[in-house]
């Protein structure tokens, strides 16, 4: 269990030590608070849809989420490259808690970087709902963070270089985060895209944030905690067999 | 201390990449306490057999025990055993020193007592003590060299594989590392096996040495059997003696390999 705590803190000491990766890592979701819900708010707001900040801002901590927690789980192509997944695939600990301590690290660190737009977005106007759900939205927070910090793993085990990174943002990040309903209500939307956002497993973490710190869940709560439970428990296993397998 | 006569025993070992073969039906011995040179020129297969011998790469075919078991099949056993220095970086460079040493302890379960007592006198004898705040990304390379070896070395393991390690080092630090190899090898009766392209490092620290070429083994004895049997003076003749004169292509790193398979498959 120790091995757990290395990589674990291993992660954390990584994400603090780098100054600008917090910081660049804030400027595409303020980036998209400002410019949509600026731009779009006034229209979103004429089509009775309410304050768009409202609406807009637990699908952009989920943006974080996943950007962070995927990119966490993608570190082991770096790793590879520099050599240090050699050092703990030698060590006599199992892989499984290899994994689960790189694992944890990125969703904490996730947590974090979601906390801190939840903070950034407070100056853009937006006020959680209710205050005691707080808590609850962090339990999400996280399980987002394992989910999508697994499934980068998971990818990641079967990569070996850079350049792969590239294919990760644009067939795997992009689509998850556009089709989750971060952006756009879920509800009547064409068939097609309605069935697409319902397989995207992200619509559930957007609904449930959306649920916790707007109040204005889509799909219930209850039902978006168990797709979550499921799916982070799916790609824990699935990172836990790639990564088993994984040589250098 | 055990009862293992042969630390590393190796049978018709054979690696395959895809139509490549990098180590061709190979078998040797290493005695437990012995110290191991395993020599031969770039691209000859030393890093694969190290790597087949320490769990991170599984043999095509062919027999390995490592301190009494196979390290295809009992990864964990066989991992508890040994300690690595390898040919590449494998450090943490966003970490420091100490902190690269520290949970290198951490997953070898070393007590934190006995994890800080290691650290100092380690980092002291790289001389690297003064720095263990500094992150690993401001050392040089030799300094850098100097902790990989520290490190590889802090868990006293009953198996050591080294694989170039003094490679980049100046012949001070160069002797003193392999004083307290030796040492560790008198004291503890560890189990020494290491690759170097210095044949006068080989001919002076190795009880027995084995040269291997084209993934094939060429010769095995102490260097003064393998200079009488090709009737040379010293060990680097009777190594190029062996396996000839001709220069050989970098060995391409495991992702490099990956790739021209990949390239062979038409991907």
């Amino acid at each position: 269990m120790n091995a757990v705590y290395v990589l674990w803190i291993r992660q954390i000491k990584r994400y603090l030590r780098s100054r600008a990766r917090i910081i660049g890592a804030l400027g595409q979701p303020l980036l998209f608070l400002v410019a949509l819900g600026y731009g779009i708010g006034p229209i979103y707001r004429k089509a009775g849809g309410g304050n768009f900040i409202t609406f807009l801002v637990p699908g952009i901590i989920a943006q974080t989420l996943l950007f962070t927690s995927i990119f966490s789980g993608s570190e082991i192509i770096w790793d590879r490259q520099f050599g240090f997944l050699k050092e703990t695939l030698v060590a006599p600990v199992s892989r499984f808690y290899i994994m689960l301590g790189r694992t944890l690290g990125g969703a904490t660190i996730a947590v974090f970087q979601g906390l801190l737009v939840l903070v950034l977005s407070h100056f853009l106007g937006f006020r959680v709902v209710n205050t005691w759900m707080l808590p609850l939205a962090i339990v999400f927070m996280f399980v987002i963070g394992l989910m999508f910090t697994a499934l980068g793993t998971a990818i990641a085990s079967r990569l070996t270089d850079f350049q792969a990174f590239q294919l990760i943002i644009n067939f795997v990040v992009m689509p998850l985060f556009f089709l989750s309903g971060a952006l756009f209500p879920i509800s009547g939307l064409p068939p097609a895209l309605a069935i697409v956002t319902r397989l995207d497993p992200l619509a559930y973490g957007v609904d449930a944030l959306r649920g916790t710190l707007s109040n204005a869940s889509q799909l219930g709560i209850i039902n978006d905690a168990w797709v979550l439970a499921v799916l982070t428990l799916v790609f824990l296993a699935l990172g836990t067999y790639l990564f088993q397998s994984v040589e250098v | 201390m055990n009862a293992i006569t042969n630390a590393i025993e190796v049978k018709n070992l054979v690696k395959n990449f895809g139509d490549f073969t990098a180590v061709h039906d190979i078998s040797f011995e290493v005695k437990t306490g012995q110290i191991f040179a395993f020599l031969g020129p770039n691209g000859a297969g030393k890093s694969t057999t190290i790597k087949m011998l320490t769990t991170l790469l599984t043999p095509t075919s062919g027999h390995i025990v490592v301190n009494g078991h196979d390290p295809a099949k009992e990864q964990d056993k066989v991992r508890k055993c040994f300690g690595i220095v390898f040919q590449d970086p494998s450090l943490d460079d966003e970490l420091t020193a100490y902190e690269n040493m520290d949970y290198h302890g951490i997953l070898y379960s070393m007590p934190r007592k006995l994890r800080q007592d290691r650290i100092e006198e380690m980092l002291g004898i790289v001389e690297l003590w003064d720095r263990k705040d500094s992150l690993v990304k401001t050392f040089s390379g030799g300094m850098k060299r100097r902790l990989e070896i520290a490190r590889g070395l802090m868990h006293h393991p009953s198996i050591i594989f080294l694989d170039e390690p003094t490679i980049g080092l100046d012949p001070q630090t160069r002797n003193l590392i392999w004083e307290y190899i030796k040492s560790m090898n008198e004291k503890e009766r560890v189990t020494v096996f290491f690759t170097t392209h210095y044949m006068d490092e080989a001919a002076r620290v190795a009880e027995c040495v084995a040269i291997i070429d084209h993934g094939r083994i060429m010769a095995t004895g102490s260097p003064q059997e393998l200079q009488t049997q090709t009737e040379t003076d010293s060990l680097e003749d009777a190594f190029l003696k062996l396996t000839g004169t001709a220069i050989r292509e970098e060995e391409a790193g495991s992702f490099d390999r990956m790739r021209m398979v990949m390239r062979r498959r038409g991907r």
